[in-house]
């Protein structure tokens, strides 16, 4: 008696234990069919190229760019393929420093970039571009931000990135140059986390980078300029790692990033000059 | 309920004996990296920093409330599961163990679309009260709540089923009322369901990320729980990220061992989940 009745609730069981991974599986393997199918055409008019693949450990704030600069480095070098890793700079430096496995990293803060250099992971990195803060607030601006001394008002819910991520540090810079005094009901792990918490209304006000506000949606999200004098500017520097496999694919993505088209889509983004 | 009968324990022949093993080293070597490779030296020192402090008081804080919030909504909700008849029963009883199979980060994006400040309940709780939910403590406990609920759920309702019902009936033809039968006849039954139910939630909720990281934020004292905490801090400061998960380990072991007389003895252990 307790044995079929066990047995039944086995089997019952086993259908959604198969099916699960299975449908999964196949959702998997339905998106990855549509990679393969763009990449081949473009694999088998080149006969000659082998298939390269880089990993690039990019900035949060790099997202776009970094994916459109990659579809172009693709484009352009037919049968090469670039993964990204988009997550705080101070994240990154120290996945590399533990030996995570990539080829590029771009930093939004010399700081970063110094420490993966120091642990010998990487030599003679190349700044390319510049960003400064800005406040980016709901698009219907629920706590009437129309400076940065507003931030500091009582109520007004604030977001800004870990102290200890670049835009952690020039949002503390931006905030102790304009003498607020901010305490702020979150902080996000990277950038895009506190861009997230402004889109989605959750906080009246987040410190982003500039390119942040200019990549957002602008029915949800809307920039308030910090003044020049103020505001803190961050240099973004890009290195082709030791560890890289692939060194040579490596470092034509980093001459492509410095290249006049990659400055091209970083200046449209609203990149500065790298100086 | 033979209980008493055991089982024969025979050599394991290779073919099971050496995934056995394999598996066994899987699982524990990790753990033992952990305590190979801890900062001993600078463990004191880690462990009594203020930021270390407040985020383990924190989270054992909101573990012991949402678990507490938990057992005063689960055990009814087991209970009718278990003995109620109502429409729908066994759709909502595979409904509400969703949160134990769902990726914790997709329990907070829901939680975020009905109780943040744009949500479809959080909305009004902000535009007639005042009152925001994500970024506070309330939040963080919410959280846990929505992840831990099924494991107390899921033990206490094991009970129920397997516990014998001639006792309620008995005490329901000597004129007692359902409250009273449940309260003088059932509860007593299933109390060691309960607190191992109790003790497994409350882990779970110890152990609460991905849906407090999305919900609640993370603010130092506010909202910033341990496992945040181990988190962030593998992102500066690996060595602190090992000692903070040090703690956790600790606490798990403790967790083990409170629950050893259900788990360590498997016979008994069917009396659970």
């Amino acid at each position: 008696m307790i044995r079929t009745g066990r047995k039944a609730r086995v089997s019952r069981l086993a259908v959604p234990l198969v099916l699960v991974p299975a449908l999964a599986l196949l959702a998997a393997g339905c998106g990855s069919d549509d990679d393969t199918a763009t990449a081949a055409p473009s694999a088998s008019a080149t006969a000659s190229a082998e298939p390269h693949k880089i990993t690039v450990l990019a900035a949060a704030s790099l997202t776009e760019t970094f994916t459109t600069l990659g579809k172009q480095f693709e484009a352009a070098h037919p049968g090469t393929t670039v993964t990204f890793s988009f997550a705080a700079s101070s994240a990154l430096a120290q996945q590399i420093n533990s030996g995570a496995p990539a080829d590029v990293f771009a930093s939004a803060s010399a700081k970063n970039m110094t420490e993966v250099v120091d642990a010998g992971n990487a030599t003679g990195p190349t700044t390319f571009a510049t960003n400064s803060l800005e406040i980016a607030v709901p698009a219907d601006n629920p706590a009437k931000i129309d400076e940065i001394g507003d931030l500091d008002e009582a109520g007004v819910k604030v977001a800004l990135c870990e102290a200890q991520v670049p835009c952690g540090v020039a949002a503390t810079t931006v905030l102790d140059k304009a003498g607020e005094k901010v305490t702020p009901v979150t902080y996000g792990a990277d950038v895009k986390a506190v861009l997230t918490s402004v889109s989605l209304g959750e906080v009246d006000a987040g410190l982003v980078y500039r390119t942040d506000v200019a990549s957002a949606d602008p029915k949800k999200v809307i920039g308030v300029e910090i003044p020049a004098d103020v505001n803190a500017k961050t240099s973004y520097p890009i290195v082709a790692l030791k560890e890289s496999k692939d060194a040579e694919t490596a470092k034509a993505f980093v001459d492509y990033v410095l290249s006049a088209d990659g400055t091209k889509v970083l200046t449209e983004a609203g990149f500065g000059p790298a100086k | 309920m033979t209980r008493a009968r055991r089982e024969a324990r025979v050599r394991a022949p290779w073919p099971l004996a050496v995934p056995a093993a394999l598996a066994t080293v899987f699982l524990l070597f990790p753990l033992l990296a952990l305590i190979i490779r801890a900062p001993w030296e600078s463990l004191p020192d880690l462990l009594t920093d203020p930021s270390t402090r407040h985020a383990l008081w924190l989270s054992v804080r909101t573990a012991t409330i949402a678990t507490a919030i938990c057992m005063v909504f689960g055990v009814p909700l087991a209970w009718a599961l278990s003995r109620a008849s109502f429409p729908g029963r066994d759709l909502i009883h595979a409904l509400v163990t969703i949160p134990l199979v769902l990726p914790p980060v997709v329990g907070g994006v829901s939680l975020l679309l009905v109780l943040g400040r744009r949500g479809i309940v959080g909305r009004h709780l902000d535009n007639w009260f005042g009152l925001t939910i994500p970024f506070t403590t309330d939040a963080v406990i919410l959280a846990q709540i929505f992840v831990a609920m099924p494991f107390l759920v899921l033990s206490v309702e094991g009970a129920l089923s397997a516990a014998d019902q001639r006792f309620e009936e008995a005490a329901a033809t000597l004129g007692a009322s359902r409250v009273t039968t449940f309260r003088r006849v059932t509860l007593p039954m299933i109390l060691p369901a309960i607190g191992a139910g109790a003790v497994l939630c409350w882990a779970r909720a110890l152990g609460e990320f991905g849906a407090t990281i999305t919900f609640a934020g993370n603010f130092p004292k506010t909202t910033q729980t341990m496992p945040l905490a181990v988190y962030l801090a593998m992102e500066v400061d690996p060595e602190k990220a090992i000692a903070l998960s040090l703690v956790l380990l600790s606490v798990s072991i403790v967790v083990l061992v409170a629950l050893r007389g259900r788990w360590w003895n498997s016979r008994q252990a069917q009396g659970i989940v």
